[in-house]
């Protein structure tokens, strides 16, 4: 049997309810590790002071927002391709999940702006790029909660999300073009020299590992709602139809 | 497509309103933002080519719910859908006729509208390029939203929702041409993308389009 | 000639009619029959290429094909002729005189879409099926606000494209005045979890 077994949604029901207690205490366990490590046991930076602290919080939620959008462009390619229901629910669960991530990267960002740059807001291209990312989430979540034929419903989300994610990349380079702008580069990359140091380092990955977790965890439970939903959606189909047969 | 393309050129031309409307709205809004911004000219020139954009493309959104709805109510879409040409020939022929309603109207209108915002005397031919290779863009991603929303009662909202996003990369090189025309410095990088983006818009988007449109008529 | 085999329709990605198998010869048409809501426009417009049937094959394929459904596809700004001929463009044939002369639109050529009458546009709706040139006529209740003479002037014209080697299939409660073979498509109606689509398949979990 292939991997695709287990997005049947039987299956997908019987190891998720398996998995998400699991993911939900790992995700727990490492957010409050990371958290009181970094909060708590790391020393200020010697520029921006305590305030750097706000990073544990800001970096992995800004990483999540991009990469619950590049989840929910493979689940909407999955279906796409292979008509498995699952992903088309799982790509429309993760939706709300990433916006949130969104969000809260905009507002840490200009919490710690406020300081650093003495200013809540600038029209700086990677603040700016995740404003239209915000965007690209109303418009994809809109899209979802005005159709009312579930398959319809996946199928255009599903296009908006492939040529959004087009888009996205566009407004990326386009907006860089148009501004450089204020802030610092990526705070990880492979390349160890760019890195902030070992010190506030090992718990901001220990925080990302939670994010990530927090983030599975998030999008299991509200996959299972959604393939709950979509079973009641089913069922009254059903009773309508064999109303309609007496 | 072109005998589409003819139709709804006659249809535009016939209903009234197809011309008018994009156009009233984008004088109002030119209108309007002196009012907003106090009357400094010198204030005006500077965010003359900006407002001119942001206007042409507010116009541009006006019409996009009507380029499939008015198809999709009285059955012609259905037809369409079974004739011989290709849905995406429908809706590169509606796109089309859109911008022509639409787009080429306010591109040829903009210059007249950058004398009220004091438009730098460098400005206007740059204005008049990028408006001319950015509009169809425009138009081309406004009936890839349309096709989305065809089927929806309360689309028109949904519509700017879930197309402005899609029209950022357009206004930000349409309106860098022209505030650099305006400014007289080098405007070939940011015409070329521009161009670039509406060459890719207009070869790419029919066919998720039509995918969208093929969606909703099932 | 129109063949269709095992064909299975779906409404709102719900199976409502399934098996569905019936032949009509050239020269020859077929009436369906059935309840409101026993799934005879999901019919037509699985025939018609709009809409994928889930399983099963419509021999031939969408291009011999004429769909006429509820709406007539007019446009109001534009007259008689116009509307026509911009259908006969799109469908590449010639000539709407005929068209127009066999629904009796003659006199009604320049006037605005907009100022007919129900019956008239539903009689401009059919006279396109004429300039498509299609040989299968797929039609979804055409005689909805046609008159007595009208309906007779449809059936003749619609005996006329027989007579010619048409094929028509038609959902319609009327008489249209010759003899016509029946289908009742209750028989097909698909039922809840008695079908293919069951658990055991694969993604129809829901269902």
């Amino acid at each position: 049997m292939s991997i695709w077994k287990y997005a049947n949604p039987a299956l997908f029901m019987g190891w998720s309810g398996r998995v998400l207690p699991v993911v939900a205490a790992l995700s727990a366990l490492c957010l409050i590790t990371g958290i009181v490590w970094g909060f708590f046991f790391t020393p200020d930076d010697y520029r921006q002071g305590s305030t750097v602290k706000i990073i544990y919080l800001h970096v992995p939620s800004a990483m999540m927002a991009i990469n619950a959008w590049v989840m929910m462009l493979i689940a909407s390619l999955i279906w796409l391709i292979r008509r498995h229901h699952v992903s088309a629910l799982a790509a429309r669960a993760a939706a709300p999940v990433g916006m949130v991530m969104t969000l809260i990267a905009l507002a840490t960002g200009a919490i710690w702006g406020q300081p650093m740059w003495g200013t809540w807001w600038v029209w700086d291209p990677r603040l700016t790029s995740f404003l239209i990312l915000l965007l690209f989430y109303f418009g994809y979540i809109a899209l979802w909660s005005a159709i009312d034929d579930p398959d319809t419903a996946a199928d255009l989300t599903s296009i908006l999300c492939l040529v959004g994610s087009v888009f996205a990349v566009l407004s990326r380079y386009a907006v860089n073009f148009w501004n450089q702008g204020l802030h610092q580069g990526a705070s990880l990359s492979l390349d160890k020299k760019e890195n902030v140091s070992d010190v506030f380092w090992l718990p901001l990955l220990v925080c990302i590992a939670g994010f990530v977790l927090f983030f599975v965890a998030l999008v299991l439970a509200r996959t299972r709602t959604e393939i709950r939903l979509r079973r009641l959606h089913a069922l009254r189909l059903r009773l309508r139809m064999s109303e309609g047969a007496e | 497509m072109i005998r589409l393309l003819l139709r709804d050129l006659k249809l535009a031309v016939r209903a009234g309103g197809g011309f008018g409307l994009g156009l009233g709205f984008f004088l109002i809004v030119v209108v309007l933002v002196p009012f907003a911004m106090g009357p400094d000219t010198s204030r005006l020139s500077s965010i003359a080519p900006g407002v001119l954009w942001l206007g042409a493309l507010l116009a541009c959104l006006l019409s996009l719910d009507r380029i499939f709805a008015l198809d999709h109510e009285d059955g012609t879409l259905d037809l369409l859908a079974t004739a011989p040409i290709p849905l995406e020939g429908v809706v590169v022929a509606k796109a089309a006729a859109h911008w022509i309603v639409t787009g080429l109207p306010l591109t040829l209108a903009a210059p007249g509208l950058g004398v009220l915002l004091n438009l730098p005397s460098d400005g206007y031919l740059w204005l008049l390029v990028s408006l001319a290779i950015g509009t169809p863009a425009l138009s081309v991603i406004g009936a890839f939203g349309a096709a989305l929303t065809v089927g929806l009662k309360r689309g028109g909202l949904l519509l700017s929702l879930l197309v402005l996003p899609l029209y950022v990369p357009t206004l930000i090189f349409g309106a860098e041409v022209a505030r650099r025309g305006a400014e007289g410095l080098a405007v070939v990088t940011p015409l070329l993308l521009l161009g670039g983006i509406t060459a890719g818009a207009v070869a790419l988007l029919p066919f998720a389009a039509a995918a969208a449109l093929r969606i909703n008529l099932r | 000639m129109l063949t269709v085999t095992d064909l299975t329709c779906a409404r709102g990605g719900v199976p409502i009619l399934s098996g569905v198998t019936f032949s009509v010869a050239s020269g020859r048409s077929l009436i369906l029959r059935g309840p409101n809501g026993a799934g005879k426009t999901t019919l037509l417009r699985t025939l018609a290429g709009l809409q994928p049937a889930l399983t099963g094959s419509v021999e031939p394929g969408v291009d011999a094909i004429a769909y006429a459904g509820h709406a007539d596809g007019l446009k109001s700004a534009l007259s008689v002729a116009e509307n026509l001929t911009f259908w006969a463009g799109v469908f590449g044939t010639r000539g709407i005189d005929a068209a127009l002369s066999a629904f009796q639109l003659d006199a009604l050529r320049d006037r605005a879409a907009a100022h007919l009458s129900a019956g008239q546009k539903r009689r401009l709706g059919l006279a396109r099926l004429l300039v498509t040139g299609r040989p299968v006529w797929v039609l979804d209740e055409p005689t909805v606000s046609l008159d007595v003479a009208s309906v007779a002037r449809f059936g003749a014209v619609l005996a006329t494209h027989l007579a010619g080697g048409g094929t028509a299939v038609i959902a319609t409660h009327v008489d249209l005045g010759f003899d016509a073979e029946m289908l009742d498509i209750a028989a097909f109606r698909a039922r809840a979890g008695s079908s293919d689509f069951d658990r055991s398949d694969f993604d129809e979990a829901f269902l």
